[in-house]
């Protein structure tokens, strides 16, 4: 663990649909500043923890906190506006709004002038909405899609729509940063800007950043520290180069031979 | 994508002029035309209110007559009620009216949170149902409700209004929803209807903007329902059936949902074109008033699938985007 204590930490927590155990007893954190990841094979409930740390999801036992105070209770909207903003696994972006307005969007929850003075058109309302806008439009520059501005997101190109979901969730000013499988889709070029600009912006935005992730590129080079997930349980956890050595985890993967003489 | 807000300046110009220009242009109208155009402005008072729900936020609502039925009935009671004397004096009955038109604001608004609170967790299907179910509720109650004149109707709500009022409230409907569309709160909105549960993820309350939008509307329709029955001066449940929230929402989808110069429009039309086609009974004999009108919507439905407007608005169009006042940043 890097600097600092942990900023989010699930202890113990656990989710059952009907009969099926999505997560067990699970526990982890996150140090303040780290960049650490989350793998699996599918289904192994890497998704759900997210969405139980989003609060889309309640857990049946265990408590998640982030900032030092509990989570249970809060609205998915109130998680967000604490600072703990995710990304999706299949891209959720506003499709029929403008690329512009998709960041501008995210900017709503903090900056957002009241309604009284939006509909009195009050100089301070015109004055909010223009802090808004060239905020947005930092935040398009910085992941290169400026020139995008005025389009139609859902129009855009694979690659962008991807770029265009990481600049909506920094514009919601986030401190913990959660991306669902970031790299999907991408080829080799996409997913080496994608590490870079990962990087970059966990030390332009001050981020402690939990990802999940199948790339294994992408993964090993970026994160300090791997949660390996099974079947809703943590199999391992330690720095990329531990957690690739080790059995649990290649059974996970792989699979185990039908000759138990046969494992190493 | 969305206009800028209009400045101040203009949108008090533009308000005097829609309120003049109609109070002028309706004084030169025969009796019946005027009728049929304080109608058309409470018709796109009420599209303009459900375009909020139905079109902007992407909930479906099939109760919108029983809003303006609540603000109708609201305005009746409270004129002949509480309020008569201010109606007896015409020299104060406009202060009246304003009295009568907040308080069916109100009550509507007041329902429309009722109603919009727990049933907001509906989508789609679910939430028209709901919303159906309440419509018929209000009417079947007003039907029974014997001190409000029950099936008799309300007889005797004191005439008040005209054209001022009627397009002046428009306007004013029109601006305050067009402010909203140009800001964050509009965003908002937009991001209810486009993707719930990621509005929701980047920190957007989802279920306060959807109950707002709703009270809004609702509160538009009890605006609508008091312009009615003081234009009336009768008024009855069955003018706030099913048929007339099907009505509302038709006027909707045919402006393009979202669009509320659309909704304008296609309240004009579709309140113009049944009159317009009444001459033609007696040129053929056969009444095909209905049958065309129909044909009509089929038309445009097929040829312009997205609405009149589609999801834009009259000021996008290009030949029309000079607009005097508007601040050149979006």
């Amino acid at each position: 663990m890097k600097a600092g204590g942990a900023i989010l930490s699930v202890e113990n927590v656990s989710l059952r649909f009907g009969g099926l155990a999505v997560l067990s007893d699970l526990s982890l954190t996150l140090g303040a500043g780290e960049l650490a990841g989350v793998i699996g094979p599918n289904g192994a409930g890497k998704t759900s923890l997210f969405n139980v740390l989003t609060g889309v999801y309640r857990p049946d036992s265990g408590e998640v906190r982030a900032f030092g105070r509990p989570l249970a209770g809060l609205k998915p909207f109130e998680v967000a506006s604490l600072g703990l903003v995710r990304t999706f696994q299949n891209i959720r972006l506003f499709k029929e709004l403008s690329v512009l307005d998709n960041v501008r969007l995210a900017l709503h929850a903090r900056r957002a002038p009241d309604l009284a003075s939006t509909l009195a058109a009050l100089p301070a309302a015109a004055l909010a909405e223009d802090a808004i806008r060239a905020q947005a439009l930092g935040l398009l520059e910085r992941l290169d899609l400026s020139a995008r501005a005025d389009e139609r997101a859902g129009g855009l190109p694979y690659g962008e729509q991807k770029r265009l979901e990481i600049a909506r969730a920094l514009a919601a000013e986030p401190k913990v940063l959660l991306l669902d499988e970031p790299a999907a889709g991408m080829n080799p070029s996409e997913s080496a800007w994608l590490k870079e600009a990962i990087r970059a912006l966990r030390r332009e935005f001050q981020l402690s950043i939990l990802l999940i992730e199948h790339d294994m590129s992408v993964v090993m080079d970026l994160c300090e520290r791997l949660v390996v997930l099974d079947h809703g349980q943590k199999i391992a956890e330690g720095t990329p180069g531990e957690v690739r050595g080790n059995v649990r985890v290649l059974e996970a993967y792989l699979g185990t031979r039908a000759n138990p003489a046969g494992r190493a | 994508m969305r206009s800028p807000a209009v400045s101040n300046r203009s949108a008090f110009a533009l308000l005097a002029a829609a309120t003049l220009l109609a109070w002028g242009f309706n004084a030169a109208l025969p009796p019946y035309m005027s009728a049929l155009f304080l109608l058309i402005g409470i018709n796109a008072l009420l599209a303009v209110s459900l375009n909020l729900v139905n079109g902007v936020a992407g909930q479906f609502s099939l109760g919108h007559a029983g809003f303006m039925a609540l603000g109708a009935y609201a305005a009746a009671w409270l004129s002949t009620g509480p309020l008569a004397p201010l109606f007896a004096d015409s020299a104060v009955s406009n202060l009246g009216l304003a009295c009568t038109v907040c308080a069916a604001a109100l009550v509507a608004g007041l329902a429309g949170w009722l109603v919009g609170l727990p049933s907001l967790r509906l989508r789609g299907d679910y939430l028209a149902i709901v919303t159906l179910g309440f419509g018929e509720i209000i009417r079947v109650g007003l039907l029974n409700c014997d001190a409000l004149g029950g099936a008799r109707g309300f007889i005797g709500v004191p005439p008040a209004g005209g054209a001022a009022w009627v397009y002046g409230l428009l306007a004013l409907a029109c601006l305050a929803c067009h402010r909203v569309m140009a800001g964050s709160t509009g965003r908002a909105l937009l991001s209810v209807r486009e993707d719930e549960i990621a509005a929701e993820a980047l920190g957007v309350d989802t279920t306060r903007c959807k109950v707002g939008a709703f009270v809004a509307s609702a509160a538009g329709a009890g605006v609508a329902g008091a312009l009615f029955a003081h234009q009336e001066s009768f008024i009855h449940p069955s003018s706030f059936n099913f048929m007339k929230s099907v009505e509302i929402v038709v006027m909707v989808v045919l402006g393009g949902m979202g669009s509320m110069s659309g909704a304008v429009l296609a309240a004009l039309m579709l309140t113009a074109l049944p009159e317009a086609l009444r001459p033609l009974k007696e040129l053929t004999g056969v009444d095909l008033r209905m049958v065309l009108y129909s044909l009509a919507l089929v038309l445009l439905m097929l040829f312009r699938p997205r609405g009149l407007m589609g999801r834009g608005e009259l000021w996008q169009v290009p030949w029309l985007r000079r607009l005097p006042g508007s601040r050149r940043s979006s």
